[in-house]
């Protein structure tokens, strides 16, 4: 666990640098969901860094809200995906790791490309079905924003996954409370989020998104409900900006880049441990 | 010669599409059909039958549809999405730009009731923009058969096809013509060859471009009548060889003037080798309510209006 805590640091150290690099980004939800993506990448899925598109006989996983590539990238880097100095190329001229990611430039890790909102739960779906027609018994993981469900598609697919029994999906929705325009309860009031998956049919878990050990077993028991009929959803409840004190729980760091003087500030706070790229 | 092109039989081109998946499915076991509560006008029926495990009902949710189709190549499946030809574009642009097009995913989006001849349902359903849309889409191929048999073989040839692809076809009863053709992605077809005008048509507007030529046959003109079924990747070495010949051109087809297959033939010729060109097609118009014949002949898209069009072009090389 310790172990799994000193990558997040590093992870987060990525975020930040890649996004005053780049000087553009989205840095609050990157370091929301590092727990997550360190989890998911150190952990919990199976997976091969030797990456094959196909993604037989492994566990795959999608990000639907693509803004948050920061932490993708640096989780994919730092688990053998590709070299971790392509980190710094993050959104320039001529580089794999686009604003959004994408497979158009074929960056080992990428299976679609996000961006334009509502649309990963979908292709989650399709690769969910692919693998139960190919006999896989491996799951496949998405996640999404909590201001990205505004968008009617994924309602479509919520509908669709419990309906047609797609048991092999676990979706969690990053429950930060925050988007471009405000809080989300101002911009577009989510409501009762976790009765809503639970009444479209799917099982619905919570945790805690920004605790390792939360989201370890949360996961763990995720996969122990895969293969019973019905879709799993997480509730993730995240701080936005996690981990920069300055960053936590304000929407203006949605999508802004530090400074030189705030990046020193944030990683003053976040402890290099495996070295940057 | 056009006298010479015997029909067949009369079908809808969505039935070539339904007995093209059906036996496409039969040689490829990773050929996936999904509907949005479509089936039926899809003509699914025999592909439900006989794989009903590799059917997707996806319910009236065409966004989602085309996402779980772009997923569904992940694993190595080949989905075929159906629906009409509104549904299957405009509606889910975004969708098939991003999860399908951009992300390079073998989908083949298979559209049926495209242009007037759908007839009665009205301008709501009776999209005349889509091809257009769709082969503005990097790497889309963009495909409009002619008839029950072309579409059939071009249902079956996308299977084999790597790569998006946007298969255009339609409802109304039709006659059958190409069964002893070969078809293949990318190839033109001279249907007859003439000196003095070119008609580039595609879809429906092949037969009608074929009765208009039988018509200036007989009034002593040689006209050259050529299906371009694929508007993306085009067969411009098709249209240049015979413009440099004829020196003029019609261009045929069941869609908006703008952004359509006359567009396409334009830019080809405008570049290389200029020559008039006379467009048949609805004029940056919606369409209504009508029987499919009354539509057509309503819109400029009957055989007169390819007549009228090829004196009209001859008449302007000539000047």
């Amino acid at each position: 666990m310790s172990d799994l805590k000193a990558i997040a640091s590093q992870i987060r150290r990525d975020i930040v640098r890649m996004v005053h690099g780049a000087a553009s980004g989205h840095p609050g939800g990157s370091l929301g969901c590092t727990e997550y993506f360190t989890a998911l990448y150190f952990k919990v899925m199976k997976h091969d860094p030797n990456f094959h598109m196909d993604g037989k006989n492994e566990d795959i996983f999608f990000l639907s809200n693509g803004h948050i590539s920061p932490v993708f990238y640096s989780a994919l880097a730092r688990a053998g995906y590709f070299d971790i100095k392509e980190l710094a190329t993050f959104r320039k001229i001529n580089s794999r790791l686009q604003g959004h990611p994408t497979t158009h430039e074929h960056l080992p890790g990428i299976r679609v490309a996000s961006g334009s909102l509502g649309q990963g739960m979908s292709v989650a779906i399709g690769a969910a079905l692919s693998k139960k027609l190919n006999n896989d018994k491996n799951i496949v993981y998405s996640l999404h924003g909590d201001g990205e469900l505004d968008e009617g598609q994924n309602w479509e697919a919520i509908m669709f996954a419990a309906a047609k029994k797609v048991d092999n999906l676990i979706s969690t929705v990053d429950w930060n409370g925050q988007q471009i325009d405000g809080t989300t309860k101002s911009v577009m009031d989510l409501m009762n989020i976790h009765a809503k998956f639970d009444a479209f049919g799917w099982t619905t878990l919570e945790m805690n998104g920004n605790d390792m050990d939360e989201v370890i077993a949360t996961l763990d028991k995720a996969k122990g409900l895969t293969g019973q009929g019905k879709p799993i959803a997480i509730m993730m409840h995240t701080i936005m900006g996690k981990g920069v004190d300055f960053m936590e729980n304000d929407h203006h760091w949605h999508g802004v880049a530090p400074n030189d003087e705030q990046l020193k500030k944030a990683l003053a706070q976040l402890p290099e441990t495996l070295g940057d790229y | 010669m056009l006298k010479d092109i015997q029909v067949t039989g009369q079908k809808d081109t969505r039935s070539g599409f339904g007995d093209g998946i059906a036996e496409a499915a039969r040689k490829n076991p990773n050929i996936v059909a999904l509907t949005a509560d479509l089936a039926g006008s899809m003509k699914l029926q025999t592909f439900i039958k006989e794989f009903p495990e590799r059917f997707v009902q996806c319910g009236i949710a065409e966004a989602n549809m085309i996402g779980i189709a772009a997923g569904l190549t992940i694993g190595g499946h080949i989905p075929y999405t159906t629906t009409f030809a509104n549904f299957s574009t405009g509606r889910v642009y975004d969708q098939i730009r991003q999860s399908v097009a951009y992300s390079g995913k073998n989908v083949k989006i298979c559209a049926s009731h495209a242009g007037v001849t759908l007839g009665e349902d009205g301008a709501t359903h009776q999209i005349l923009e889509d091809i257009g849309l769709m082969k503005m889409l990097p790497g889309m191929t963009v495909i409009v058969p002619c008839d029950y048999a072309q579409t059939k073989a071009a249902t079956m040839a996308i299977a084999d096809y790597q790569g998006p692809v946007y298969l255009r076809f339609g409802r109304p009863v039709w006659p059958i013509f190409t069964t002893a053709m070969p078809f293949e992605i990318g190839k033109a077809q001279v249907l007859s060859e003439g000196s003095d005008v070119s008609i580039f048509a595609c879809g429906h507007l092949v037969w009608k471009a074929i009765e208009a030529g039988r018509i200036l046959e007989e009034k002593g003109i040689s006209v050259e009548v050529i299906n371009l079924h694929t508007i993306k990747p085009l067969d411009t070495a098709a249209i240049l060889k015979s413009v440099q010949k004829t020196r003029c051109a019609v261009t045929a087809e069941e869609h908006n003037i703008i952004g359509g297959l006359g567009d396409a033939v334009a830019q080809t010729v405008a570049k290389n080798f200029p020559t008039p060109i006379e467009y048949v097609g609805t004029k940056d118009t919606f369409g209504e309510s009508g029987t499919p014949e009354e539509l057509l002949k309503k819109y400029g898209l009957d055989t007169p209006d390819i007549v009228a069009a090829a004196e009209k072009v001859i008449a302007r090389k000539n000047k």
